[in-house]
């Protein structure tokens, strides 16, 4: 049995984990005599799952780079501001709007991803700096809640097919999309490459710029999404819509609760969406069992914590099967950490490639890049085909 | 400016070498630091005063406290986000604990660090044992700490603690000559500095330093690599700890008291040319990157900026220093260096000092 889980890989674990609140949760929702499953209740989970699947689809692009996004709160705010006040109730400018939202946030990624990028500032900082900008804007020019979303606008964040929101159709949808994306063409590849080690992606001939650009402007328009959705539900833009769910924390938090490694390079937008949903389940089951709310965040840090612990190990394991499997390919280590030289009792498949990968993994996420390393380019020419290694993956 | 101006030719080097001082980015943030001093004084003269300059120390001294137990974990190459958190919970549990009863003052201070020693011993084991990304470990922990402090006390503002304990934060010695009054925070802030940076210089400051830069290299060569990231983590809850007893005494018993001070942190840190991903940085360079982010709000609160731009402005500032570190780091490192297999950045603890830095020679053997 427990070989078998460990052949697993890490998005049926998450979706497994899944399974495993939802039984809990049902049970336990019994013992206080209501149904889990009512239509009403499935419903209350679908629309909790929508606004932070939104941006937890952009938040994995970003994280797959290598790079992270700390700015969604922020965009989401300015997207429903701009998005209500374009609109400003009237139905004519719906379309407009939305066109309007998304170029705006579209060039907040493109920000994002040029600081990151073309002046080689960490991830972590450069869009930290980007959100308190846009915060410092969001509260000297907006002291409350300002313009109001038409009703033909707002029937997207309210209406559903039986008891599946429209809103949590269209996230679903996206994923499918973005999934695709990571999986079938030139972009995601690049993107899975440049993830897991730049420096090694240049050497192989993938341009490092263009994939992590197109992940930030990925992540921004997600999290513009979003906050359209925030508006339709709301029917005004608030300044404050996005800060207030602390959706940056908690996006990372289901990205990685979803199997993606921090580091970069590993992962997949459906483990994302079951991360999410586990999120989800979870709000719902402690909102109808009426916790404190302060409990509540205390629960869902532990969960944080506890689950990521549990695949922090496995996750190793599991990706060294696959790529023994492959008959040409060198092996690649799994090592996610940059210190995680204790193997899990594979030594055998050790190599010296695997430890300068290690290495470079590391190395590969700042700016401490070192051209001229020997090993470096070894494992350069040897792991030119890690990317379509990652194509069974999305 | 050149960067590749040779050192050897001193005759007229000194002003040469001074403005690669300058450009070096940690020299850079202490001319920074220097220019909005003097803007400050140039607005309001009266800034300059001992008095007012010692209350502007006590004022920092939580954040820069901070701001040096931050920079050990960020230095190991992890994050510690639930600073602001500890900062939070100590505060309300000295409001919760302590109460108007001055004797409970230091038992509840023992309880207090006990409670920053556990924090930090489970954020470290937790990320080194079990292999949890710290980013993930301290994100559940902040949740944990700040939802379940504030699930105990209602979440509430619980009053003012005893005036025993607030006057670590608020009161001094008062009657000296010149200052009028010694803040003991301005004291305590010292004592932290000096502590910090005699550990940094000790084995442990360069094990971790080595270790943000190639934490496998480091365990090859023999040393304890979970060991030594734990006790960063412990430091920086501990550093937490201290700083809310400051503030609990300086800015009261309030549950908004501490938010976000893990970013205000990681920002000064930043700042002072500690570069996140571990490997480099020094002490001194995020205390001096704490004093600059103040001295910038300060310097804000005398102009005529709304005060809510001064986000906008610490933010456009992070990118900057992070950009410019960056470049310039850039430009050296394409240096040749001939000096490559010296043993790395002797100045590990001086900010002002123009280390070169050099990972060539260095970062290459270790991966073999």
């Amino acid at each position: 049995m427990k070989t078998h889980l460990r052949r697993l890989d890490t998005t049926a674990l998450v979706y497994l984990a899944l399974v495993g609140v939802l039984i809990i949760s049902a049970v336990l929702v019994a013992t206080t005599g209501r149904s889990f499953f009512s239509p009403g209740n499935i419903r209350d989970i679908l629309t909790g799952m929508s606004v932070l699947g939104f941006v937890a689809i952009g938040q994995t692009l970003v994280i797959l780079g290598a790079s992270l996004d700390l700015s969604v709160p922020y965009v989401m705010s300015l997207a429903s501001l701009v998005a209500a006040q374009t609109m400003n109730g009237n139905d004519a400018m719906v379309l407009p709007a939305v066109l309007l939202t998304l170029v705006v946030t579209a060039c907040i990624g493109l920000a994002n991803g040029l600081i990151v990028t073309v002046l080689g500032v960490h991830g972590f900082v450069a869009t930290l700096g980007v959100g308190l900008m846009l915060k410092g804007y969001l509260d000297t020019n907006y002291q409350g809640t300002e313009g109001s979303v038409p009703w033909s606008f707002q029937l997207f964040g309210a209406t559903g097919i039986g008891p599946v929101p429209i809103s949590t159709i269209v996230m679903l949808a996206l994923a499918g999309l973005v999934g695709f994306i990571l999986v079938r063409t030139r972009f995601g590849h690049h993107l899975f490459a440049v993830g897991g080690n730049s420096e090694v992606a240049r050497l192989s001939g993938v341009r490092q710029r263009l994939p992590l650009i197109g992940a930030h402007i990925g992540s921004s328009v997600c999290a513009g999404l979003a906050g359209l959705l925030l508006a339709s539900r709301l029917g005004v833009g608030s300044p404050t819509v996005g800060s207030q769910g602390s959706y940056d924390l908690l996006s990372i938090a289901a990205v990685v609760l979803g199997g993606t490694v921090l580091m970069g390079g590993r992962g997949s937008i459906w483990g994302t969406i079951g991360g999410v949903a586990i999120f989800a389940v979870l709000d719902n089951l402690m909102s109808v069992m009426q916790f404190n709310p302060f409990l509540k965040d205390v629960i869902r840090g532990l969960v944080i914590i506890i689950a990521v612990a549990l695949y922090a190990r496995r996750r190793v394991i599991a990706r060294r099967i696959r790529f023994i499997r492959s008959p040409t390919g060198p092996i690649i280590a799994a090592g996610s950490e940059p210190n995680g030289l204790e193997p899990n009792g594979l030594e055998p498949n050790r190599s010296e490639a695997d430890i300068s990968e290690a290495a470079g993994a590391h190395n590969g996420t700042g700016p401490v890049l070192d051209q001229e390393s020997a090993p470096d380019q070894e494992s350069a020419s040897g792991h030119r085909s890690a990317p379509d290694h990652e194509r069974s993956q999305g | 400016m050149n960067p590749r101006i040779p050192e050897t030719h001193l005759g007229d080097g000194g002003l040469r070498q001074l403005l690669r001082r300058a450009a070096d980015p940690r020299g850079a943030v202490v001319i920074l630091l220097i220019v909005i001093l003097i803007a400050i004084v140039v607005l309001n003269p009266g800034f300059a005063e001992p008095g007012a300059l010692m209350r502007f120390i006590q004022r920092v001294s939580p954040v820069a406290i901070v701001a040096i137990g931050q920079y050990f974990v960020i230095v190991s190459g992890e994050f510690d986000l639930s600073m602001g958190a500890v900062v939070t919970a100590q505060v309300m549990t000295a409001g919760y604990l302590i109460g108007e009863d001055d004797s409970k003052t230091v038992p509840v201070l023992i309880i207090m660090l006990v409670i920053g020693v556990v924090v930090g011993l489970v954020n470290g084991l937790v990320t080194t044992l079990l292999k949890v990304p710290s980013f993930i470990v301290t994100l559940g922990t902040m949740l944990v700490i700040h939802g379940g402090v504030m699930w105990w006390t209602g979440g509430a503002a619980t009053g003012n603690p005893a005036e025993s304990f607030r006057q670590l934060g608020r009161g001094g010695i008062e009657g000296l000559p010149i200052l009028d009054l010694l803040p003991y925070a301005v004291l305590i802030l010292l004592a932290v500095t000096v502590f910090a940076v005699w550990i940094s210089r000790r084995p442990f400051g360069r094990t971790v330093v080595a270790i943000g830069d190639n934490a496998q290299a480091v365990s090859f060569a023999g040393a304890n690599v979970w060991r030594t990231k734990t006790l960063a983590f412990v430091l920086s809850s501990l550093a937490a700890t201290v700083a809310g007893v400051l503030l609990a005494g300086y800015a009261g018993v309030h549950p908004s008291v501490g938010q976000g001070y893990e970013f205000t942190a990681i920002t000064a840190v930043v700042l002072g040319g500690v570069v996140l991903g571990g490997g480099r940085g020094t002490v001194l360079g995020a205390l001096i990157g704490a004093f600059t982010l103040e001295s910038l709000f300060t310097l804000l609160n005398f102009t005529a900026v709304p005060a809510t731009m001064r986000d906008a402005i610490q933010g456009a500032i992070i990118i900057a220093a992070v950009a410019y570190s960056g470049v310039v780091f850039a430009k050296k490192h394409k240096r040749p260096t001939t000096s490559a297999n010296e043993p790395r950045d002797p100045g590990t603890t001086s900010a002002g000092a123009p280390s070169p830095i050099q990972l060539t020679g260095g970062d290459g053997a270790a991966r073999k």
